[in-house]
């Protein structure tokens, strides 16, 4: 029998396919999970609606379910309940180890331009402030790059959604 | 059709055909930047345009897929303003200023709707289009002193306005300091640019050539 720790267990070990180093769970797209008679029950939040991750992730979600014998229903949550501030703290430390300078928290408006070319971000290589807007987009659609005038790096800042 | 359907329908091709224009900068943009820009925008816009479809396709029986590719010509919903072809920067930048104003009146307006559904889903997308309008909002201030810029704005105006329901325009109108225009026939919804035909044939050549394959 399939208990919902053991589907938490299986789901902590996909990754993201574009940024291998965190786990579907760490990103906060799983949303709850439910156990009836077998079949596993999986909401799942996309982070941007057009990231070609979300199919692999799904699909992989659902291999890892059959592999612990039940049946998986991935639904797919199309509303607002994913945010940046969903990332898990060690999800957050994954990313930074790995290059990536994570999220700053959802405020009630929206993130505005200002705000992006302000230098209130820190590298995720050195830690200093010193740095700047390269461009608002970035090689997926969760990133923003910037330049640390410190340490001379470019490096990838996930946006807040 | 549904009200609700339709109305689904008209922003999904918006966000669509605008998605499948803006990707025609990619690899060609005027730098390395703005392809990265232009492209990681259409990717957004496509990726609304397949969740408002889904949404739509539930409630008319069909798919997804049917609905962006498998449509006549005319059976589109689309604003001329997404179908224009004019790879010229000064337009491309001016459409995407007005598309984005009235995109994110038109997403208030459905995030505050009774329906539950679409009103979580437009939530979403104006999460992700907040960087599209700072994007335009960067582009703009470089742009505005630029006779090119200005003209391209005055020539689209008319079908940024018409991309709007008619209750919504005035606010359109207000935000980007314009007076709406006295006639704004050949722009309407329902009417189609003399682009619309050419890139019909080639954003359904696929499934056309193979109805119904998967991949």
């Amino acid at each position: 029998m399939v208990t919902e720790s053991a589907v938490w267990d299986a789901l902590r070990e996909v990754e993201d396919p574009e940024i291998p180093v965190i786990s579907v769970v760490d990103l906060g797209v799983v949303r709850e999970v439910k156990v009836e008679d077998g079949h596993v029950h999986v909401e799942f939040t996309p982070t941007f609606l057009g990231c070609p991750a979300l199919e692999v992730m799904r699909a992989q979600m659902a291999e890892r379910i059959r592999a612990l014998g039940a049946e998986p229903e991935v639904e797919v949550i199309l509303d607002d309940s994913w945010s940046t501030d969903r990332i898990t703290p060690e999800g957050r430390e994954k990313l930074r180890r790995a290059g990536f300078a994570p999220p700053t928290p959802r405020e009630v408006t929206a993130p505005k331009l200002v705000q992006l070319q302000s230098d209130a971000f820190r590298c995720p290589y050195c830690g200093s402030s010193e740095t700047r807007l390269e461009n608002i987009f970035g090689p997926t659609p969760c990133r923003s790059l910037r330049y640390c005038e410190s340490c001379r790096q470019p490096f990838e800042q996930f946006k807040t959604i | 059709m549904s009200a609700r359907a339709e109305q689904l329908l008209e922003i999904a091709d918006d966000e669509l055909i605008l998605g499948w224009r803006d990707s025609e900068w990619t690899g060609i943009a005027p730098f390395l930047e703005e392809d990265v820009a232009f492209s990681s925008i259409s990717q957004n816009e496509v990726g609304h345009a397949r969740a408002l479809y889904e949404i739509a396709a539930r409630d008319l029986g069909t798919t997804a897929d049917e609905l962006a590719f498998d449509r006549q010509p005319e059976e589109y919903r689309s604003a001329t303003l997404v179908e224009l072809r004019r790879m010229d920067w000064a337009i491309t930048i001016a459409r995407h200023v007005l598309y984005e104003a009235a995109d994110e009146i038109r997403l208030q307006a459905l995030k505050d709707s009774d329906d539950d559904e679409v009103a979580g889903l437009a939530a979403k997308m104006d999460r992700e289009e907040a960087y599209h309008r700072m994007h335009a909002l960067m582009w703009e201030e470089r742009l505005r002193d630029e006779p090119r810029f200005q003209a391209a704005l005055d020539e689209l105006w008319p079908a940024a306005v018409a991309m709007l329901p008619e209750e919504l325009r005035p606010q359109l109108a207000e935000r980007v300091g314009r007076e709406l225009p006295a006639d704004l026939s050949g722009v309407e919804r329902g009417t189609h640019s003399e682009e619309w035909p050419a890139l019909w044939e080639e954003m359904t050549e696929v499934r056309r050539s193979a109805p119904g394959a998967a991949w």
